[in-house]
């Protein structure tokens, strides 16, 4: 089966129709379309288990469909595996760095298992090196890296070669809020500078934002494609929590002066704003100072959870089904519910 | 296939040092065995304690058990000291085990993630495999160079052609023993069983092999075992060049190299390496094709 690379002006970077991976008993993936386009940021968010890992795994020519075609920058994903593979990067979210070598010695060890021209490894290393601010470092042992500097290498790594297609499994999970924002920066440069699609899973709302499109999926399905913005829109508010000397007067300055229904939850006044952050400010502006004085303030932006409640009507099931981390973030929401 | 590739990118945009891959082809593999060739080289080279280590273990058999045995065995080696005798045998331990950690370090890279980044590569398994096990005879076979120096010692004479010899019989051997490695490590994912499948493994294999004594007139159970053991088939004709370069009685050297017979034929060396390096490439296709697999 061929298809049309060098036709078009610009292929789809993915295209996937019916695809289904079955294991044993277990269907992981249930026959799922999708088409990103090229130079495209596409965003796939769903709990741990429902099937993200594995559609990954399939597009990287890592697992094999049972049924169903996939083509990662117009190759076809079972049949030109080697082609497949010379045009992606790829971030896993567990650490694949040899931490024994240097960071050059992990990038050039790459650079020859993906048949890098030896005339550009250099200039080329350089260059991705120093977009994440590691070419000084070049030299250290990768075991003296922290967390947030490794993920940097990957993603550096991952650009090595020049892929069309750089798939990013979870790039910033448990990192620190301002490496995220870091690698957030990365990316955002990335796209800039290099003409590549991104592909990228994640739990996180605020960086689906950073996407242009995100699909949703949960049980092996995918429940909805579409813009962040759209998405954000259909679920809704951002929940801001106040905690005051007086949360009956504070509930009634809010029904009266700015026009919000918030109710009590946990010793805070809790309500939803369309736009928290924004809300903020005006709210301290225009809070005169007769009223009950403000303790604290917590803004938290609409979730995963949020967006796919939306969508699927559960969360329960998503803390049975996940991992350590949605279970955490689970457990951390019902108790601040 | 690689016309395709670079017309696919044809009219990408701010070309930053954009790099094209060329697609596969033998000289891809080439470097990528190399490089995996490499890292392991690498890697041994930075583990100084693993060189101490797999240093001690020659030492210790050389000249402790060598010596305090050979007061109790000096009847049986017609006036050959122990420590000459069981020079072949002892090089033997220290290519293997250093070949085993080499296959072991495999089973680290998958636990540690690395192995996926290579398992993703734009190049053939059998290439990654090839790669790993020969930098596994490479650094084993370093092991055996620093073993062979102490020869002198233990009154083995620098003999080029004796060097030679036994350097190329031990190269075979350190391959096929990260070929087995690396064909148990392929179905392993936690060191301790790949260990414990190790020493199930080498242990028995090198007791029976005749390092320890010589393989004639042995009761017929341990006969028959060893000549099963392929270890034997890396063990005798190293014996055979060590004492051929050695300066006794005939009696001495019938009793101490018998060589290994089958039904009565005298194995020739030849025939000896044949079959380690038959099994050696047995091992090694088992390892490919189990790396192969894609789920």
């Amino acid at each position: 089966m061929s298809t049309p690379t060098a036709t078009s002006s610009s292929p789809p970077a993915v295209s996937v129709t019916g695809l289904v991976k079955r294991y044993d008993e277990v269907e992981a993936v249930r026959g799922i379309d999708l088409e990103v386009r090229s130079g495209e940021t596409f965003g796939f968010l769903g709990p741990n288990g429902a099937g993200k890992s594995t559609t990954i795994n399939m597009l990287c020519t890592l697992v094999r469909p049972t049924a169903g075609s996939a083509f990662v920058a117009g190759h076809d994903v079972v049949r030109e595996r080697g082609q497949v593979r010379r045009n992606i990067g790829l971030v896993f979210q567990d650490t694949t760095l040899d931490t024994y070598l240097t960071a050059e010695q992990n990038l050039r060890l790459h650079a020859e298992l993906y048949g890098v021209p030896r005339g550009v490894v250099m200039a080329r290393m350089q260059e991705v090196m120093e977009m994440v601010g590691l070419w000084d470092r070049r030299g250290s042992l990768v075991s003296t890296y922290s967390g947030g500097m490794k993920r940097r290498l990957e993603i550096a790594r991952g650009l090595l070669h020049s892929p069309r297609v750089l798939f990013l499994d979870e790039p910033t999970v448990g990192l620190d809020p301002q490496t995220r924002s870091l690698i957030w920066a990365y990316i955002r440069e990335l796209k800039a500078r290099e003409d590549i699609t991104i592909f990228l899973t994640t739990h996180y709302m605020d960086e689906a934002e950073f996407c242009d499109r995100i699909a949703i999926i949960d049980h092996g399905e995918i429940i909805v494609v579409d813009t962040p913005e759209t998405l954000k829109a259909s679920v809704g508010r951002d929940r801001v929590q106040i905690e005051t000397d007086d949360d009956d007067a504070a509930i009634a300055v809010l029904r009266e002066q700015f026009g919000i229904e918030a109710s009590r939850a946990e010793g805070t006044v809790t309500f939803g704003v369309a736009e928290g952050e924004q809300f903020v400010p005006r709210l301290f502006e225009e809070w005169g100072s007769a009223h009950p004085a403000i303790r604290s303030v917590s803004v938290a932006r609409p979730s995963l959870d949020d967006v796919f409640m939306s969508y699927t009507g559960t969360t329960i099931r998503d803390a049975e089904a996940g991992g350590d981390l949605d279970r955490r973030r689970n457990f951390a929401r019902m108790m601040t519910r | 296939m690689a016309t395709e590739a670079a017309t696919a990118r044809e009219g990408s945009p701010t070309a930053v040092a954009r790099v094209i891959v060329p697609a596969g082809g033998v000289r891809s593999e080439l470097r990528a065995i190399k490089v995996v060739w490499k890292r392991e080289l690498i890697r041994f080279s930075r583990d100084r304690l693993r060189i101490v280590t797999s240093l001690m273990q020659p030492f210790l058999f050389l000249f402790v058990l060598g010596t305090g045995l050979s007061r109790l065995a000096s009847a049986g080696t017609h006036g050959v000291n122990l420590r000459t005798f069981v020079f072949p045998g002892v090089l033997c331990m220290a290519v293997m085990f250093t070949a085993m950690f080499s296959a072991a370090s495999l089973v680290w890279d998958r636990e540690f993630g690395f192995l996926r980044e290579m398992m993703v590569a734009p190049v053939r398994r059998s290439s990654l495999v090839l790669g790993k096990c020969l930098g596994g005879a490479t650094v084993a076979s370093f092991q055996g160079i620093i073993v062979l120096c102490l020869a002198g010692l233990v009154g083995v004479p620098y003999a080029f052609g004796l060097i030679a010899a036994v350097f190329g019989m031990q190269l075979l051997l350190a391959f096929a023993i990260t070929a087995f490695g690396v064909m148990i490590a392929a179905r392993t994912t936690q060191m301790q069983s790949f260990m414990a499948m190790m020493q199930m493994g080498i242990m028995p294999m090198y007791f029976l092999s005749g390092a320890l004594f010589p393989v004639s007139h042995l009761p017929r159970w341990l006969e028959i075992l060893n000549r099963i053991d392929p270890l034997t088939y890396a063990v005798d004709p190293m014996c055979r060049v060590v004492f051929s370069h050695l300066h006794i009685s005939a009696a001495a050297r019938r009793a101490l190299d018998p060589g290994v017979t089958w039904w009565g034929w005298h194995l020739p060396g030849a025939v000896e390496a044949a079959v380690v390096a038959g099994l050696g490439g047995l091992m090694l296709s088992v390892a490919i094709a189990q790396f192969s697999r894609v789920s």
